[in-house]
């Protein structure tokens, strides 16, 4: 088996270093035009120069608080409504309707309404990255609670299990990694709209950043930032991985997985 | 009709060798119904695959109807145990049975009327409109069957097809597919691990050793071709056969007691990291 | 008597909320002078005469078609690359960090990116949504071919089912499940990206009317452009889910069937 992983890793190697040479060669044949398109070695330098800038790491900051924040906010709040829902009764079925409506709209609807009640503070972030991620982890929160064993819960309350208990006994391991499965959608979209939201509405962080390089032509400051957006999200995506994973270790094969 | 010559199949993958199939040699005559029973792990699985033409045996060969086996060969069909991993859910069943027929190429009513005739030979005309998954299992594996009915094949492979089914459904799918073949006069290799099932259906029964499997013993089955549930299975004869299988699978297992524990979740199934 | 009721019930349960909800917006806002917050009487009034039959005719619909091209477009290159990607181990191999760092870019910083390529004409936004959309369908096609089943695949092959009618018959039917949870994070992805890109760079188009109400301060009629967003997005996943009902029937039926007996 590990020499296979092995193989894989070789091969992926192989594919990356692929993907950098053809960023270098294309341009430098004059395939694409290298204003548009900088070979990887320009980009690589412009990355240099941003990490050394203090502006740059500020914009990171930035917009990594925007994310996390937000992210926070959306995962309480998506766990305690949905445990809630789910529990009272006729609440599930009372607010089906409303959130199968609320849910697709997109929440970039609400950016110019962000822009008029906060111009380019933090909460207008916050607002579009909270209303995108809360339905990842309501949605995820139901479905888990859904799939308690109707036995288990039988059993918990045939033992005399008050709600509270029931609902961290039963309740929530059960759900948990429907819960999980909701905190990595919710961190992956998270991200998208905090970028989009700087990007959009020019509050300060990465996407106000590349914005600001897209004006002033520096094309290869653009692509060296969305490198690191990109960066960024797989850092996110391998993390909330490999999170995932550690919790739910004990019942991995409960459910299958779905690529993002 | 079916030449199995010297067959022997070793998986190899990450730094394991495990020898399935030691060296087999057996024929199955035309119109023969053979059934293959051997210690469970035994590779029983490795050597129809390899007949089938899914796997390339390691050294060795098959021969079907005098032609060297190196791929499926067209003229024949494999009912597997998992029905329901082998019929395909997005398809009605009379969809699933016609479409190794669409890729044989048959004309549109020589399909119409090969569909009809296998869900009718295997009581299921009225399913035809269904979907596998509204069948209960039983049925599900008289769709498989019908499949392969449909497709005329010289010789059906049939990989322990009821080992998932209850009790009462598998009796019923023995006289099942013993009737068919007396009247279709099929070439049939069935595997099966239960030794009853395979004395009640066989007119051979190839006994395999333990892993690496080789031939036991090849026992004529001479109980009248007239057979059903009731009286034959409590038939003197039946009694004798089965416990001479029995003591003989005995025996094989004793002859490798510890390799056997070894390899036995290997052999039933080739290991993950063939291709795929 | 009691189905009645039933159905009655549940009737109450769908509509009670939602009514309650735009009640309370409707006497909440009623009266109120906050210009960011005008009564819902005044939203709804405005609606009719905001979104007239010209401005749904070149505004609404030039949005509607650009994510309808841009996502067809993803959808086939995500299916068929997918396909390939999915059905060579090595491929998959070569391929994997690759995708994961692409697909793990925000979709919306491809904006400024394809705006160089592309302009700002509706080849950028189409290919905006296309390659943002491309990602999940790619990457759901790669698991579900993958994952084909092997007693499926053993089966099909000893049929001497190969080839084109092997994708026909099997990879593409068991792998279907696995696209269609892709194709609908597409189309969640594929509306933001739609407005994103006419906020960023349009003269015409839903996201560019709603910025410019809110930059010219007419706060009822950019109100009334996010209740049409948000009806826009509600309607594509309601027809995404009936698509989704008819083409996956005998998969949501297969595992009703396999939960019933477990």
């Amino acid at each position: 088996m590990t020499a296979v992983k092995g193989t894989n890793a070789l091969l992926g190697a192989c594919g990356l270093a692929a993907f950098l040479a053809l960023g270098e060669v294309v341009p430098r044949l004059g395939l694409v035009d290298e204003d548009y398109f900088p070979p990887t070695s320009r980009i690589a330098d412009a990355l240099a120069t941003e990490l050394a800038d203090d502006a740059f790491w500020t914009a990171l900051g930035d917009t990594l608080t925007g994310w996390a924040i937000g992210l926070v906010i959306a995962v309480s709040a998506g766990i305690v409504a949905g445990v809630l829902i789910s529990v009272t009764p006729y609440l599930r079925e009372a607010t089906a309707s409303t959130i199968e409506f609320l849910r697709p709209i997109p929440s970039v609807a609400l950016i110019p309404l962000a822009v008029l009640l906060y111009g380019t503070e933090l909460r207008s972030v916050l607002v579009l990255v909270v209303y995108a991620s809360f339905w990842q982890v309501l949605v995820q929160v139901m479905y888990g609670v859904q799939d308690v064993d109707p036995v288990a819960e039988e059993t918990a309350r045939s033992y005399g299990l008050g709600t509270w208990a029931r609902v961290r006994h039963v309740l929530w391991p059960t759900a948990l990694p429907y819960v999980m499965t909701g905190v990595r959608l919710a961190a992956a979209v998270a991200l998208i709209l905090a970028v989009t939201a700087e990007l959009v509405i020019g509050a300060p962080g990465l996407g106000a950043r590349i914005a600001v390089a897209q004006t002033s032509q520096a094309v290869p400051e653009m692509y060296a930032l969305v490198v690191v957006t990109g960066v960024l999200g797989l850092l996110i995506n391998v993390g909330a991985r490999t999170v995932e994973r550690r919790a739910l270790a004990w019942h991995q094969s409960v459910r299958g997985e779905v690529a993002v | 009709m079916l030449d199995v010559r010297g067959l022997k199949k070793v998986y190899e993958g990450s730094g394991r060798r495990v020898e399935a199939v030691r060296d087999l040699t057996f024929t199955v005559d035309a119109g023969e119904l053979v059934c293959l029973v051997g210690p469970s792990g035994c590779g029983k699985t490795t050597l129809l695959k390899c007949v089938g033409g899914l796997l390339t045996p390691t050294a060795g060969e098959v021969l079907v109807g005098g032609r060297r086996v190196t791929g499926p060969p067209p003229d024949m069909a494999v009912v597997f145990q998992e029905y329901g991993r082998s019929l395909f859910p997005w398809m009605r069943v009379r969809e699933n049975v016609e479409l190794p027929l669409k890729q044989k190429k048959s004309s549109s009513a020589r399909r119409r009327e090969l569909v009809a005739d296998a869900l009718a030979s295997v009581g299921l005309t009225d399913a035809a409109g269904a979907y596998p998954w509204q069948l209960s299992g039983g049925m599900q594996q008289r769709v498989a069957i019908a499949r392969a009915l449909a497709y005329e094949p010289d010789v059906l492979l049939m990989d322990e097809p009821f080992a998932a089914v209850d009790a009462q459904t598998r009796a019923d799918l023995e006289d099942l597919v013993r009737g068919l073949w007396r009247q279709r006069g099929i070439t049939i290799l069935f595997v099966t691990h239960d030794i009853d099932e395979a004395v009640y259906l066989g007119e051979r029964v190839l006994i395999l050793s333990s892993s690496p499997t080789v031939v036991q013993e090849q026992l004529k089955i001479d109980l009248p071709a007239d057979r059903d549930q009731l009286h034959t299975r409590v038939a003197p004869r039946f009694a004798e056969l089965r416990t001479h299988v029995y003591e003989q699978i005995q025996a094989a297992k004793r002859g490798t007691p510890v390799a056997d524990r070894l390899v036995k979740d290997l052999t039933d199934t080739p290991p993950p990291s063939k291709p795929q | 008597m009691k189905d009645l009721e039933r159905a009655l019930l549940r009737l109450f349960l769908v509509v009670a909320l939602p009514a309650l909800l735009v009640v309370a917006w409707w006497y909440a806002s009623d009266g109120s002078t906050d210009i960011y917050w005008p009564p819902l009487r005044t939203i709804l009034t405005t609606f009719p005469d905001v979104w007239t039959g010209e401005r749904l005719r070149e505004d609404v619909l030039p949005s509607v078609l650009r994510l309808s091209a841009g996502y067809a477009c993803a959808a086939v290159a995500g299916v068929a690359l997918g396909t390939v990607i999915g059905s060579y181990r090595r491929v998959r191999a070569v391929c994997e960090p690759v995708l994961e760092f692409l697909r793990a870019v925000p979709p919306p910083v491809l904006v400024p990116v394809i705006m160089l390529f592309a302009g700002i004409g509706d080849t950028m936004k189409i290919a905006v949504i296309a390659s943002g959309c491309v990602w999940p369908i790619l990457l759901n096609t790669v698991e579900g071919v993958r994952a084909v089943d092997s007693v499926m695949s053993e089966t099909a092959r000893s049929y001497g089912i190969t080839g084109v009618a092997r994708l026909r018959h099997l990879v593409l039917p068991a792998a279907s499940p696995q696209i269609f949870a892709g194709l609908r994070q597409a189309l969640s992805i594929g509306i933001i990206l739609m407005v994103i890109s006419e906020m960023f760079a349009a003269s015409n188009g839903l996201g560019f009317t709603i910025v410019q109400f809110q930059r010219g301060f007419a706060i009822p009629d950019m109100w009334t452009g996010i209740l049409l967003l948000g009806l826009l997005g509600f309607v594509l996943s309601v027809v995404f889910r009936l698509v989704e009902r008819r083409a996956l029937g005998w998969y949501h039926g297969a595992r009703d069937a396999s939960r019933r007996s477990s």
